[in-house]
């Protein structure tokens, strides 16, 4: 077991926001967390990722083995754990190739792998932006700042491709994407799916997973999985909408 | 001709000696400025423009004034006489010790290389440069004024641009002095019609150092940007005076400064922008934005904005904070370790200015710098 959520408790500013959540992911594994907005589904993600204005109630998630919540989110991040964020952060003044160089060196550095120096680091940004189709300017941009949503989210699955996480969490990765892009950055993950690795996709939409299909799909209404089932779980939900959902939650 | 009655005062000998009986407009001219120096001092923290900047340390010592040669101003005596002196004590004892260096850019050309002058006051040294750049009607050029005195020295500089019609001018100003040095500084530009004047001040050196600047628009259509970065560590201590004149029509202004406060260290940002009546279509910007790095450093900003006109776009701002929350999560979960997340986000927020600096050479030594600030290897 890759990950293992049981029965979590987590809020945010004394609101409790999901309120016994279980989830279990297999290396290898693609899961798709659908639900309405505000049914938790950022919330989850952040937990996950160690964000310090969630706290955690109760519960536990255990990944690879450990107690994830006892790690810092940059511990986390270099055990192999990957958020791409909903709403990407820009970061004025730090350009992408530093930014993505410093954390692929850290991870590196852990893991007992090959620091890469600027020129060696080039190279393999380049080789790594066309999984999503990047065009190489946007290396010595800052991170984010000025680009289109599209872009932003096609430099999150850059990321992800440079860091090759174990466990990545895909916040609406779809939302803001027009068809080509969202083709261009499912693809893209596509490529980077392996047998030992696991996606978890968060997403409002049944469309993305017409394109990256799920072996698992998860339906989250007021903090809790409601409905759990195969991928032909999202075109039921695309069919019947999220309002039966919602009625079961309650 | 009479020399002029010099009291028994600072620099008094040195004036003494070199201008007091010089005969000529331009001694004239230093002995007025001296004796306006001898009559006021140094400005005092008793002056609304000096209340957080203490200089008793500066005139407490008895400086060694440098004998450097000057250019001969003969030529440019109209700019010279331009020269606000009566700004404050130091821009008198400037006027009273100049050493000139005049700079020409001529009538629509544009230069491939960048002006560069360097200056350095050794231990004990008080040095009075004062430049005048004039980018005639139609010109392009980078200019670039580096100060990095390598001792406890007193740099008391003066810079004047003007930027005639339809010229454009980069102006980067760097002040690395060592940490024991002195420096003031005033820059007085005048942008002329559809003109471009772009200026950035870096400013990192020195235990107490002042940067005073003023932009006046002569002609409408002027454009200037006015930005800057003080990064300061230990006690130093930085002012940025600042003030620019839209007295014109449709002239636009961005001004950008940051801060970057450490330690002890101090900061001071004033920004005055005047919309003078009949200055309508001003695009005026104003930004101060400062990062505390440590709870004993200290900055005082007041970013001030006084129209008297009514159809002008116009925007300021002030902000001193710690580093933004989401921006170091974003950071963390891409697995860099805290301390590296809050380096690299100080030096984005640096760097945003420092990117201004178009110079390979002096940005790379920039950057070198401010990572040796932060203690940092990025
Ligand atoms: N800072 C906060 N304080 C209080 N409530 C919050 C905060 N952030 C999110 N919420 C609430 O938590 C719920 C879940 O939000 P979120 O996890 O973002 O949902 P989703 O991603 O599924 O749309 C929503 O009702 C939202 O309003
Ligand atoms: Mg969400």
């Amino acid at each position: 077991m890759l990950l293992e959520v049981k029965d979590l408790h987590a809020g945010i500013d004394g609101k409790e926001i999901l309120k016994g959540l279980n989830l279990q992911v297999r290396k290898g594994e693609v899961h798709a967390i659908m639900g309405p907005n505000g049914s938790g589904k950022s919330t989850l993600s952040k937990v996950l990722a160690g964000h310090p204005s969630y706290e955690v109630i109760s519960g536990t998630v255990t990944y690879d083995g450990k107690n994830l919540l006892e790690l810092e989110p940059d511990e986390r991040a270099r055990d192999g754990v990957f958020m791409a964020f909903q709403y990407p952060v820009e970061v004025p003044g730090v350009s992408n190739s530093q930014f993505l160089r410093l954390a692929y060196n850290e991870k590196a550095k852990h893991n007992g792998g090959e620091e890469l120096d600027p020129l060696e680091f080039n190279d393999l940004l380049k080789e790594k932006a066309k999984i999503v189709e990047m065009d190489p300017q946007f290396f010595k941009r800052s991170v984010n700042e000025g680009f289109s949503g599209g872009e932003k989210k096609r430099n999150e699955i850059l990321q992800m491709a440079v860091l090759e996480p174990k466990l990545a969490i895909l916040d609406e990765t779809d939302s803001g994407l027009d068809i080509d892009a969202l083709r261009i950055v499912a693809e893209g993950v596509n490529k980077l799916r392996t047998k030992d690795n696991a996606i978890i996709l968060v997403t409002h939409y049944q469309r993305l997973l017409n394109y990256i299909v799920p072996d698992f799909v998860h339906v989250l209404a007021g903090g809790k999985v409601v409905k759990e089932g195969g991928k032909e779980l999202a075109l039921e939900l695309e069919e019947k909408g999220y309002d039966w959902v919602k009625a079961a939650a309650k | 001709m009479t020399s002029v009655a010099i009291k028994d005062t600072y620099f008094s000998n040195a004036f003494r000696d070199r201008f007091a009986t010089a005969n000529d407009a331009l001694g004239k001219l230093r002995q007025e400025a001296f004796e306006w120096f001898t009559q006021t001092g140094f400005p005092t923290v008793t002056l609304e423009d000096w209340k957080y900047t203490n200089v008793m340390p500066i005139a407490n010592v008895d400086w060694r004034v440098a004998d450097h040669p000057s250019d001969d101003v003969s030529e440019a005596l109209g700019q010279v006489r331009e020269f606000n002196f009566t700004r404050n004590g130091f821009t008198a004892l400037n006027q009273a010790f100049a050493a000139y260096r005049v700079i020409r850019i001529p009538k629509e050309t544009a230069g491939d290389e960048p002006i560069v002058l360097e200056f350095a006051a050794a231990a004990g040294e008080a040095i009075f440069p004062h430049t005048i750049v004039v980018a005639e009607a139609g010109s392009r050029a980078t200019f670039v004024e580096i100060f990095a005195s390598e001792e406890a020295g007193l740099t008391n500089s003066a810079t004047q641009i003007f930027v005639e019609d339809n010229a454009n001018l980069t102006h980067f100003r760097v002040q690395k002095d060592a940490d024991d040095a002195f420096n003031y500084g005033v820059t007085e530009a005048s942008v002329g019609r559809a003109a471009c004047y772009d200026a950035t001040s870096i400013n990192l050196g020195g235990t107490i150092s002042r940067h005073d600047i003023e932009v006046d628009f002569t002609a409408e259509g002027g454009e200037a940007s006015v930005d800057g970065l003080y990064m300061l560590n230990a006690s130093q201590h930085h002012d940025t005076h600042s003030i620019i004149d839209h007295r014109v029509p449709n002239c636009t202004s961005h001004q950008s400064y940051k801060g970057v406060l450490n330690d002890t260290s101090r900061g001071v940002f004033n920004g005055k922008v005047f919309v003078r009546e009949g200055a309508h279509g001003t695009d005026a910007i104003q930004s101060n934005k400062n990062l505390l790095l440590s709870n004993e450093a200290r900055v005082d900003t007041k970013p001030q904005l006084e129209i008297f006109n009514e159809d002008v776009k116009c925007a300021h701002g002030a902000t001193v904070g710690q580093l933004e929350e989401e921006e170091l999560f974003y950071l963390l979960t891409r697995g860099l370790p805290d301390a590296l997340a809050r380096n690299l986000l100080t030096y984005g927020f640096a760097e945003e200015i420092i990117n201004k600096i178009t110079i390979g050479s002096i940005k790379t030594e920039l950057d070198a710098a401010v990572l040796n600030r932060l203690n940092a290897e990025i």
